[in-house]
């Protein structure tokens, strides 16, 4: 509502020179009780008037006075009268506040809404129809009728039609109903699906609530369009759902694709750099804030660079102190790199304390596409599908087109044969290392954009990051992004028939059962070896 | 008598079993008379506070025997033991909340927690569980049961070292959630508290802390002869043979399935023991306990203390507990650094934990 103020403001401006409001509601307004008030709104708004919606909006946040007879809209230390849009000054000395009760304000949005109807504005208009598609008050119909007459956009047509018609369901004749029930057929919107139910739902002792059965009848087919399109819209939001979960285990996946897909290394740490990634993408911001607040949108073009560096960074130094002591005892690397996760979590609570810090979306990460009328889907989820895209195509162009790519392929095919024509194994041990720990660098960047960035985030992914290289079939890239994006589809599709709860539980011991089935993951190396 | 006698000189040699009637008779004698018999003014009074804590502590060194034989031992990392443990803590929880009776806050017949949720009669669960004996049954069979046939499908198709580390992760974590939801009824994420009486005795009181704390010294003394009988015997040594090759032992053509499956299936049951005497103690239980962390914890105890040693776990759940307590108290903040420094410092230099580096000191001297 805030952001609307100015449009109705320059409104208010360009109206000034048309005829006065009708007196006689607006002093109704100001002066009368609830009902009058209520009844007051309805005549401003069939006026279609855009300055009866400066004055309705004035009354919502409290700016509408009285001074004996004259009814003012204050602002500061300026004043117009309500009617005829003069300037008032100097302002009175005895004013009263109108005072507007919850039921007011009711009305008072809805009209508001109403007269956005009207407005030359497009993005508006259909912003104002979208709010009263959910169901609007009678008060409206003339206006909204008024507004079919001029509107001719494509996509606001049909919502204003569907308006009308949500309103004329209400009134009396039989005609118009059925009329009105046939609109609605045409409507993709949940709140129009209660409403058609209402009409073919039944009283308590059997009988019908709608006593007329061509409506009924009429309502059910309705019903049953509407229906149809809902579900659309509810797949579409799982799809998405599924590979916006997918896209986020596939990034705190990857990096451990590479130090336990092909190094072998159990990080159990690695939920833990994902942590730092976020927690440098909180500084980055926190950086921009203080010291180029003009650029803030840009913070994450930064962030995700300095996200990476500084998780390798945390990553190399663990492999040089603590993990290549351990090669090749698995159980040891995994109760080492455990306390090494303790030791990072603790770091930063005692460093950014225990509470989770705020990490802001930039601007155009904000907001979503409406898809349909049910379905939002967020830009922060939109751009991180594309990010684990882009980190995923980077990450398979590193191991397979550069050199460093080889010698990482090289010396976990074959360690001593590397060794021998020359490869530099410990340095490429770091730098493979460093490499997956700064994926989970990136993939904290991602996540700071959608979750709370707390000391315990790694611990959230830690298990699931594990499932999915391990579903995937270790040492296999190809496979991690299959199961990733399985396991996200299948989370999201049992989330919507049993709860999260469930669900996570379902999948959890699905991999069990999956593991025991298939140790190798869903596409396994083919090997001779006993002891893999 | 032969046989017994024989038996007995395999598991300890005249010192050990000296050594071990020194501990039974400080835990039954000593412990009772400083904390019953002395007068709260003395300086020898030993406070509740101690005898909680020692109990707890008992509780955790039988814990961390049992994942000695199936880690230490067999070889095979587990770090889902918090969950058996806590299994059987839930199924002495369920008897102590039916005890208490209409004491509760609501004065129902059913627990405080389903009265708060609505609930007419107990759940399928719940059957029973008013009965000591069917409580006591159920905390040695669920973790038992879980554990079979968790292992007997594990084991089966070979999933081993961290692969198998790893799914037993996963399945406390699932089985955390699960305790967390209020549906599952088992008090959601309060889980059970506030017990007043066990087997009818006030439960805070206490001489029933003290047949509680030496119920649990004599469940340890236990575990660690059933311990010692089981690795001196011709199974502890397949079980020794299997940790360090099971290929070989498999191709002599031992079944090492059934011998996997038992170590850990009677790990489980010791767990779920040890968690029925802690909560009695302890006073709690909720699913925090089958936390990954604390799982992965148990493992640090037994590493700390020395792998494929029984004294080994026991002094590591002490020296690791103890020193958590006192962290906690005096530098919260601290424990955690500690604690992982500890993850950190044993895996590198200390494979063989504190035992090892005190045999090798006499070795040395």
């Amino acid at each position: 509502m805030r952001r609307l103020l100015p449009v109705l403001i320059v409104l208010l401006a360009a109206a000034r020179p048309a005829a006065a409001l009708d007196r006689a509601a607006v002093d109704r307004l100001a002066f009368g009780e609830s009902d009058e008030k209520i009844a007051a709104i309805g005549a401003l708004v069939a006026e279609g008037d855009p300055r009866a919606a400066a004055l309705l909006q004035a009354l919502g946040a409290g700016e509408l006075e009285t001074a004996g007879k004259r009814v003012l809209l204050v602002r500061g230390d300026e004043a117009v009268d309500a009617v005829t849009g003069e300037k008032v000054s100097p302002l009175p000395a005895a004013r009263e506040d109108v005072i507007a009760n919850n039921r007011v304000r009711a009305a008072i949005a809805t009209a508001v809404a109403a007269l956005r109807l009207v407005s030359p504005d497009r993005a508006t208009r259909l912003a104002a129809a979208r709010e009263l598609a959910g169901g609007a008050d009678p008060a409206v119909l003339s206006l909204v009728r008024k507004a079919l007459e001029k509107e001719a956009d494509p996509v606001i047509r049909p919502l204003l039609e569907q308006i009308a018609a949500s309103i004329e369901l209400k009134s009396g004749a039989k005609e118009t109903r059925l009329v009105a029930i046939r609109t609605l057929a045409q409507s993709d919107n949940p709140a129009t699906r209660a409403m058609l139910l209402t009409l073919t739902a039944r009283n308590k002792d059997g009988s019908f609530v709608e006593p007329d059965a061509d409506l009924r009848l009429e309502a059910e087919r309705s019903l049953r369009a509407v229906e149809d399109r809902l579900a659309w819209g509810e797949w579409l939001g799982l799809a998405f759902a599924g590979v916006s979960l997918g896209s986020i285990l596939l990034l705190a996946a990857l990096g451990l694709a590479i130090t336990y897909g092909l190094m072998g290394v159990i990080n159990m740490a690695h939920g833990e750099l994902i942590m730092v990634g976020a927690y440098t993408t909180y500084v980055v911001q926190n950086l921009f804030r203080a010291h180029a607040p003009g650029a803030f949108d840009w913070y994450l073009a930064a962030a995700v660079p300095a996200a990476f560096i500084v998780s390798a960074l945390v990553g190399m130094a663990l492999e040089r102190g603590v993990i290549r002591w351990l090669y090749g005892r698995p159980l040891e690397t995994l109760l080492a790199t455990w306390g090494i996760s303790l030791i990072l979590m603790q770091a930063v609570r005692t460093i950014f304390g225990a509470q989770n810090v705020q990490v802001e979306n930039p601007a155009f990460m904000s907001g979503g596409i409406q898809a349909l009328a049910n379905v939002v889907l967020p830009w922060n989820r939109i751009v991180i599908i594309f990010f684990a895209a882009a980190v995923l195509a980077a990450m398979w162009l590193t191991l397979t087109r550069t050199r460093l790519g080889l010698f990482v392929r090289g010396v976990t095919q074959n360690r001593a044969m590397a060794a021998c024509v020359g490869v530099p194994t410990t340095r490429v041990d770091m730098l493979a290392f460093g490499l997956g720990s700064g994926i989970a660098g990136l993939a904290g960047c991602a996540l700071s954009q959608i979750g709370n960035v707390g000391p315990d985030l790694g611990q959230g992914y830690i298990v699931d990051s594990f499932m999915v290289v391990v579903f995937g079939g270790v040492g296999q890239l190809a496979g991690t992004v299959y199961a990733a994006l399985v396991l996200g589809f299948a989370n999201k599709l049992l989330e919507s028939w049993s709860g999260a709860v469930i669900a996570k539980i379902a999948v959890l011991v699905f991999i069990i059962v999956f593991i025991q089935r298939r140790p190798q993951g869903l596409f396994a190396l083919r090997g001779r070896a006993v002891e893999a | 008598m032969a046989p017994v006698a024989t038996t007995l000189a395999r598991l300890y040699g005249p010192k050990g079993w000296l050594a071990l009637g020194a501990a039974a008779a400080m835990l039954f004698v000593v412990f009772p008379v400083l904390s019953l018999a002395v007068p709260q003014s003395s300086a020898f009074h030993l406070s509740q506070y101690w005898v909680t804590l020692a109990g707890k502590i008992m509780c955790y060194a039988i814990v961390a025997l049992a994942m000695d034989l199936v880690w230490g031992y067999t070889g095979i990392l587990s770090l889902g033991h918090g969950l058996f443990f806590a299994l059987g803590g839930y199924a002495m929880g369920m008897y102590l909340m039916r005890q208490i009776g209409r004491e509760g806050q609501y004065q129902a017949d059913l627990p405080d927690f389903m009265v708060f949720l609505d609930w007419k009669e107990l759940p399928w669960q719940w059957w029973n569980s008013d009965q000591f004996w069917w409580c006591a049954l159920l905390a040695v069979a669920v973790p038992g049961l879980l554990a079979f046939v968790f292992g007997y499908l594990a084991f089966r198709s070979r999933v081993k070292g961290v692969y198998f580390s790893i799914i037993t992760q996963a399945l406390t974590f699932a089985a955390m959630l699960l305790f967390f939801r209020n549906a599952t009824g088992f008090g959601g994420n309060n889980g059970f508290t506030d017990f007043k009486r066990i087997l009818g005795f006030a439960i805070a009181t206490p001489e029933t802390r003290m047949v509680l704390f030496a119920t649990t010294g004599a469940a340890l003394i236990a575990t660690l002869l059933v311990g010692r009988f089981l690795v001196t015997s011709r199974l502890g040594r397949v079980l020794t043979a299997i940790r360090d090759a099971e290929a070989r032992v498999a191709f002599c053509g031992y079944n090492t399935l059934h011998y996997k499956l038992f170590v850990w299936t009677l790990s489980a049951v010791l767990c779920g023991i040890a968690g029925a005497l802690y909560v009695p103690q302890v006073g709690i239980i909720n699913p925090s306990e089958m936390s990954p962390a604390n799982s992965i914890e148990i493992a640090i105890w037994v590493a700390v203390g020395g792998r494929g040693t029984l004294v080994g776990p026991i002094l590591g759940a002490g020296l690791v507990n103890g020193g958590k307590s006192f962290f906690t108290q005096a530098f919260p903040e601290y424990w955690l650094y500690v604690l992982g420094l500890l993850f950190i410092l044993v895996t590198l230099f200390l494979p063989r934990g504190v035992v090892g580096l005190l045999t090798r000191r006499r070795g040395a001297g």
